[in-house]
């Protein structure tokens, strides 16, 4: 394993204090990977491991049940992701253009983050703004009606 | 006789003289900028001194999000919308300061050029029954607010006045059902949760809305959150529970916070708690997040997620009222089946069984939206023609372009055409034209949307979300995705639709749970409904409407071409050639098919779709 910085030492501590309350508790699992996705902004295998530990579950279920849900990422992720959702309305109403479009703006794949580390994009299922569709959302910012010009601008936004 | 609605719209005039401004806080709204409005009218009411006086309220969703951001002046009621940051300044100088209404910001009628001030008069309200909805973007999410319309009104008369089995007998005379895509009558599932036997019991309400194009569930909770709550504590107190649990997505933070604000603020009025009301009734509620899964909303695989572990589902028997919830009693409720539950008990099952049809009565939300010109939320009783929620309230669709669909059901539904546009819409007239009312998703389809690629767009969600556990739909969904990328690729053979159908068939009977059951239907409904597209994308190696690239190229229409080189200029292919005086052409064999001459050109002479392509080669 290799040596962990002073920065994820105090991350781990801190997973360590969130996942107190958890422990000897049923059911709480989910909850306690979202927390520590909260903190680490993902979940790399050592925060698995570190969570079935304290918790004294098998990783092969905290495995389990990272894989299953879509909102657990197992990959880093940009300090701004930018999630194009993929809705029936935000579909019919040209959401796939705008997937492309930024991924030609930044240069990126879903899944891929860019080399400075502050941007990463993604599809996310159905966010219920399709009265406001093709919807974009960053973080819980929702941004509707978008189109090209509404992505440099939000783009430009986020870079400064 | 005064009719249900009659009846509220009674409760809710309230002596008021003082201005008061109500900004709408829904997520389209939101996501359309009502941040940058709300500044402004704050900044305003500061500038001109009255920031203490006349309060400014958000509150949930008002209703038509293609006409937000939009604000509701009371006393009077008057709505203005499609808000920019001046128009909201404005508002305040004229209207709130000097007390003229500003009338060139109010809604003009398309077609009769009227004026229309109120909300009520805007043909998108007028056509409405708004029962479920009726807190929703009109008064604030807060306890105290939600106490001045008789909230709470409908608990108190049930600890007071009715035993647990008449609450039961009235949700079962109101004929009450489901509102979350299964249908099944609310009174007999209570009536089954009380009949088992077992000393705890738990309520779930369902909020995992996970159908795309839904979004009347999470509108509910955030814009009148207390209604659910009512809901949940009236089944406790009529089932023998006494722990509730909300579990509702992730991807809806707001509507997680306020349930959350409004849990706190019942809490602290004593609606939740020991000793309710001081009638010996105790309950709790407590939030569970998903985490984004499809399947969640299936009540085993939800009480799995709430378990902590994967959601897979389970078969029943044993249904959940037997063996649910840490293998105890457990009922599961929908957000809007809990929202009708206190107007049923407050104002009698049978005032409320008056509205919609014979078996389906009371009224249901339905998310409007694709290719509409108003979206949002839209209540109507059941047995509302699908033509007066499309035409009368949506007002048709945008560009003068045809209606060709309309998706209801979501991945478990189907399509409808244009020969069910007066068809009553409940829940056995859906079923016998081969869709289903599902949680209330309603997706307009133009002559610009390709049906092939709606039932591959609905098989790829689907195969993405099937869980896996059981084998027909972890390996149907894939097999019917993978028939359906090559006929969209322009690859399809004939047999490749018996195939889909013997698929479909596998799915239907085979799979363990509702979501491989209902997976094929929108496939199967195209199918039935659309098979021309198939075949055309088949024999003739052509999508006729425009969308799967493979099948489509752009060209350049020569009446339109105004030979401005514009598009010969920007391509970035070098694919676009021509001269002054003559129209360009686009080279095939160069094009990258990127649009950027389709979107650019000014006399849209550009185009893609309907031409005839020869067959792809592998």
């Amino acid at each position: 394993m290799a040596v962990k910085s002073a920065r994820e030492t105090e991350l781990y501590h801190q997973l360590t204090r969130a996942l107190e309350k958890y422990k000897g508790k049923s059911g709480v699992l989910i909850a306690a990977l979202q927390e520590a996705q909260q903190i680490f902004g993902y979940l790399p295998r050592q925060v698995m491991i570190h969570v079935a530990n304290e918790l004294t579950i098998p990783l092969a279920e905290v495995y389990s049940v990272v894989s299953f849900y879509s909102l657990f990422s197992t990959v880093p992720v940009g300090l701004h992701r930018l999630e194009v959702c993929m809705g029936t309305a935000c579909y019919v109403r040209g959401a796939e253009k705008l997937l492309q479009g930024l991924q030609d703006k930044l240069g990126l794949k879903p899944g891929e983050v860019s080399a400075d580390g502050r941007f990463s994009i993604a599809t996310t299922r159905c966010t219920g703004a399709c009265g406001a569709a093709p919807v974009i959302k960053v973080g819980d910012e929702l941004y509707g009606g978008m189109n090209e010009e509404g992505l440099d601008r939000l783009i430009k936004e986020l870079k400064q | 006789m005064t009719t249900l609605l009659e009846e509220l719209e009674q409760e809710r005039i309230r002596p008021e003289t003082e201005h008061r401004l109500l900004l709408c806080g829904g997520i389209p709204c939101t996501s359309l900028g009502c941040k940058k409005v709300k500044e402004a009218l704050e900044e305003e009411l500061q500038a001109q001194g009255a920031a203490g006086e006349v309060p400014l309220e958000v509150v949930g969703c008002i209703g038509d999000c293609s006409m937000g951001p939009a604000v509701i002046v009371y006393p009077e009621g008057i709505i203005y919308q499609k808000l920019k940051p001046e128009d909201a300044r404005t508002i305040v100088r004229e209207h709130i300061v000097n007390g003229r209404v500003v009338e060139s910001l109010l809604h003009r009628d398309p077609q009769s050029k009227e004026i229309l001030r109120r909300r009520e008069q805007l043909p998108f309200y007028r056509g409405q029954t708004r029962l479920v909805l009726r807190n929703c973007g009109v008064i604030s999410p807060h306890i105290d607010e939600y106490l001045k319309y008789r909230g709470y009104a409908a608990l108190a008369r049930a600890l007071a006045e009715l035993t647990p089995e008449q609450v039961i007998e009235e949700v079962k005379i109101s004929g009450l059902r489901g509102r979350g895509g299964g249908g099944f009558p609310t009174g007999r599932k209570w009536e089954m949760m009380r009949a088992s036997p077992g000393d705890e019991k738990f309520i779930i309400c369902n909020a995992d809305e996970g159908d795309p194009g839904a979004f009347m569930d999470r509108n509910i909770l955030e814009g009148d959150p207390h209604s659910v709550i009512e809901g949940m504590i009236i089944a406790g107190y009529a089932t023998g529970a006494r722990q509730g649990y909300i579990y509702v997505r992730a991807e809806y933070p707001i509507a997680v916070r306020r349930s959350q604000e409004a849990i706190a603020q019942a809490r602290e009025k004593k609606f939740l708690g020991e000793n309710i009301l001081e009638k010996g009734f105790s309950f709790n509620i407590e939030i569970r997040i998903g985490a984004g899964a499809f399947v969640c909303g299936e009540e085993t695989a939800l009480i799995s997620s709430i378990h902590g572990t994967r959601g897979d589902p389970n078969p029943r028997p044993p249904f959940p009222a037997q063996k649910g919830l840490w293998g105890k009693p457990t009922l599961i409720n929908n957000v809007e089946t809990l929202a009708n539950i206190p107007l049923i008990v407050l104002h009698g099952g049978s005032r409320f069984a008056e509205l919609g049809l014979e078996g389906a009565s009371g009224t249901k939300v339905f998310a409007l939206a694709g290719k509409i010109n108003h979206t949002g939320l839209v209540e109507v009783p059941l047995g509302t023609p699908l033509r007066t929620i499309i035409f009368d309230i949506g007002g048709g669709i945008p560009g003068n372009k045809k209606f060709k669909a309309a998706q209801t059901g979501g991945p478990s539904g189907g399509c409808l055409g244009p020969e069910h546009l007066d068809l009553p819409v409940d829940y056995q007239s859906l079923q016998e034209a081969g869709s289903m009312i599902g949680s209330g998703g309603l997706i307009i389809m133009d002559e610009d949307t390709c049906m092939v690629d709606i039932a591959r767009f609905y098989m790829d969600f689907i195969q993405d979300e099937s869980c896996g556990k059981c084998t027909p739909c972890r390996i149907g969904t894939k097999r019917m995705l993978e028939i359906l990328e090559k006929i969209t690729a322009g690859k399809g053979e004939e047999k490749d639709l018996e195939t889909l159908q013997q698929l479909a068939l596998l799915l239907k009977n085979g799979s363990l749970c509702g979501l491989g059951r209902s997976a094929p239907n929108p496939v199967l409904s195209t199918l039935h409904r659309f098979r021309e597209e198939y075949l055309a994308h088949i024999r003739d190696h052509t999508c006729p409407a425009g969308v799967c690239r493979s099948l489509t190229r752009l060209r350049i229409i020569e009446d339109k071409c105004r030979s401005c080189g514009i598009c010969a200029r920007i391509c970035p292919a070098a694919a676009i050639s021509g001269a002054r005086g003559k129209p360009y052409v686009i080279d095939p064999e160069k094009c990258s098919d990127c649009l950027r001459c389709l979107e650019e050109c000014p006399f849209d002479a550009i185009s893609r779709g309907g031409e005839r392509v020869a067959a792809p080669m592998d």
